[in-house]
């Protein structure tokens, strides 16, 4: 993975500095908190509820163990012992001290990591596939692109007030497991005769309007990227919207002008920039891709016959290796996620404990390396297949070895009212009851693939409109009601889920969901058949039935 | 409100501000609308003083750009500190249509924002309040390192890089990994 050079360190420093000014200027009230809020948002420093809230951007979401020890530090010194993971790969600690957060930056800043970014305007942490380097049919390890971006993205001058924040997704398989057609922009890596290159998607998101992301160019050069990122960026930022919060983002630009138009204002801008001036010199280009480098593997047999007569022996590791491994392009070697969905837990939180022991795990199994998935999950990407059961049998009393992933108890949630000021209904609660009233493995397995997503409000930063099960917390007269979409999917097939009817009452909420499931077990054409794949095929008519006929 | 330049110096600020309907003197630096410069633009090039103009957030200079050679001062006015449009504005201004005359940043300035104006091109500043004493001159250089060209002279540390290789420091740049 990517180390700090000297001019990389310098800049973290000199910001750690810069803040630590900031945070005295207000504690001794030089500045007002109107005044203090913009800066303080620059650092990922929020406001919520109760405390304040700091989020640490986990770039691509990519951990070194000696940078997860330190999360677990921060969290166990300056927290109250956990952090929370987000479906932005980030990490939020929900309550530090004011007084506190320059240290907890400096802390950060030793192990090159930082808040840069994470909140405000801007062009925000970009995300990777969470299997980058491992994912068989790679072009190359797309965080090299995602690399490439963040350092110019990094206090760029031109585009650190922008209408609205922005996001960028970075993907180089044909399986799209960072959402790509809802992000602002999503990148493509793929290879042609011409060499390697970029399909660019632009104005995806959720939120009040969602939009999947039209392809403006089928290929870019990758040579060009940061050209052509500018070019897409100053378009926005000098006709995107500014009079309304809600049709600020870039997608409101590209569906009010047309993508066909919008694509065309790019290219005219991209052919007056000086390329060369904005572009990489090649030889920057190779000095970062030379950091993703493949580790060393072991030249093992593709099927180890230890690891082969134990998942036969034993059915728990059998159920475990299904759900929770994935496979890698490298023979005899295993992708394992860590489920950070425990059944009743709060999804994507982990405990100082427990991430010290996912770095020694990660130190042992995995060359040293960690990954945040965007489903709030961890992930140990190069794991030697003979060393699955010893892993799996070391995930167990740490709590990190539910086999969901991929299935309905695999839920993603945002914070909601419980932590977040903007929410209007909870959503930790409603995940809680969910997964407790499915817990069952074997049910579990028998519904198979399935995407449950929860947002506490509009904003949908628990991705409820791409969730194959959506669920949207809103406010009825100052009561919690639930609102349910089905059929959306934030992978290469993605979509935009549909309002299936009135909402739910909080108590009604894990009916509604256990309804549907029932009613797509009677109705799929057998268990192969997948939930969306059943969905796709009956429409909404059969669910709105279930759920709303008899009442 | 004072205006400072970009070493963060107090300046005299000779320009007088005219607004739409008011006369327009002879022999006085004024700033005008765009909209005034477009109506009246052959009277005020043939006057003897200085012109310059005045931009709001959103308005366009394609229209003047081909008098850019008669104007001595370009204004962008931030209504927000939020609306960035005018960032845009200026690169465009300085590296595109090659204007050498003063840039000033008017409106919501705050001194947290100076280094960035000063990267896209901006050379004078009328901040919002009064800097804090020795702050201002620092606040055009909180960050050493840049890693992307503007219309500014700093050189990004990719260039640092490529001429750090070429003086054999390699050994400073080499892979570091963390664990293996």
């Amino acid at each position: 993975m990517y180390r700090y050079d000297s001019y990389d360190r310098q800049l973290v420093q000199e910001r750690v500095e810069q803040f630590r000014g900031q945070v005295q200027r207000r504690l001794s009230g030089e500045l007002t908190e109107e005044e203090f809020k913009p800066l303080r948002l620059m650092n990922g420093l929020y406001l919520q509820l109760h405390a304040y809230m700091l989020r640490v951007a986990i770039p691509y979401g990519t951990l070194s163990s000696t940078q997860l020890r330190t999360l677990a530090h921060i969290a166990r010194r300056y927290d109250k012992g956990y952090g929370h993971f987000t479906t932005r790969q980030n990490l939020q600690f929900n309550w530090p001290s004011l007084a506190d957060t320059p240290d907890i930056l400096a802390e950060l800043a030793e192990v090159e990591m930082h808040a840069i970014q994470t909140s405000g305007n801007c062009i925000r942490n970009v995300t990777a596939d969470h299997f980058a380097g491992a994912a068989a049919g790679e072009v190359e390890d797309p965080r090299i692109w995602c690399e490439i971006i963040r350092q110019w993205s990094t206090f760029h001058p031109e585009f650190s007030f922008l209408p609205r924040k922005f996001k960028i997704a970075v993907t180089a398989t044909d399986r799209d497991r960072a959402a790509l057609r809802v992000h602002d922009i999503g990148l493509k890596l793929l290879r042609d005769h011409r060499g390697i290159g970029f399909e660019v998607m632009v104005g995806g998101g959720q939120g009040r309007t969602p939009a999947l992301a039209k392809t403006i160019r089928p290929y870019l050069s990758a040579e060009h990227l940061l050209s052509y990122l500018e070019a897409i960026l100053r378009t926005y930022n000098l006709l995107g919207r500014r009079d309304n919060l809600y049709k600020a983002r870039i997608k409101i630009l590209v569906d009010a002008v047309g993508p066909a138009e919008f694509a065309r204002l790019v290219e005219e801008e991209w052919r007056q920039i000086p390329q060369d001036r904005v572009d990489l010199p090649e030889a920057e280009i190779r000095r970062i891709r030379a950091f993703f480098a493949q580790p060393p593997f072991e030249t093992v047999p593709q099927l180890d016959p230890e690891f082969e007569l134990l998942r036969r022996g034993d059915r728990a590791f059998a159920r475990w290796v299904k759900s929770n491994t994935a496979a890698h392009k490298q023979p005899g070697y295993a992708i394992v996620t860590l489920s950070l969905k425990p059944h009743g837990g709060i999804p994507g939180d982990a405990t100082s404990e427990q991430m010290d022991a996912i770095a020694d795990l990660a130190d042992t199994y995995s060359f040293g390396e960690i990954r945040v998935t965007h489903e709030q999950n961890l992930a140990l990407v190069h794991v030697r297949q003979r060393d699955l059961f010893a892993l799996w049998q070391a995930l167990i009393p740490l709590d990190l070895a539910t086999p969901n992933i991929g299935l309905a108890t695999d839920i993603i949630a945002c914070p909601g009212l419980d932590y977040c000021s903007l929410a209007n209904a909870r959503s930790i609660p409603v995940a809680q009851r969910i997964s407790l009233a499915l817990q069952d493995l074997d049910r579990l397995g028998a519904i198979g693939e399935l995407k449950i997503k929860i947002s506490g409000c509009i904003n949908a930063c628990g991705h409820h409109h791409v969730g194959h099960i959506g669920i949207l917390g809103v406010d009825k007269k100052g009561e919690e009601f639930y609102q349910v979409t089905l059929g959306g999917s934030g992978d290469e097939t993605a979509a935009i889920g549909e309002i299936v009817g009135p909402a739910f009452s909080s108590d009604r909420v894990v009916w509604a969901v256990a309804t549907v499931i029932e009613t797509y077990l009677a109705r799929r054409s057998g268990p192969e058949e997948r939930f969306l794949d059943a969905y796709r095929r009956l429409g909404p008519d059969p669910f709105k039935e279930a759920l709303y006929a008899a009442h | 409100m004072p205006l400072i330049n970009a070493q963060g110096c107090p300046l005299p600020d000779p320009w007088l501000l005219i607004s739409d309907q008011e006369g327009i003197p002879e022999s006085d630096a004024i700033v005008v609308p765009i909209r005034r410069w477009c109506a009246e633009r052959e009277r005020l090039i043939a006057r003897q003083a200085r012109t310059g103009l005045v931009l709001k957030s959103g308005e366009d200079v394609t229209e003047i750009l081909p008098d850019l050679a008669h104007v001595h001062l370009i204004a962008l006015e931030f209504p927000k500190f939020t609306d960035g449009r005018h960032y845009s504005t200026a690169r465009l201004l300085r590296e595109r249509h090659g204007y050498k005359g003063e840039l000033r940043a008017v409106g919501a300035v705050l001194l947290d924002q100076l280094e960035f104006l000063q990267r896209c091109g901006f050379d004078t500043f009328v901040l919002v309040k009064e800097g804090a004493g020795e702050a201002v001159p620092g606040a055009f250089r909180q960050f050493s390192v840049v890693y992307q060209p503007a219309a500014d002279e700093r050189i990004r540390a990719g260039e640092l890089r490529k001429a750090d290789r070429t003086d054999h420091e390699q050994s400073r740049i080499c892979v570091g990994s963390w664990a293996y």
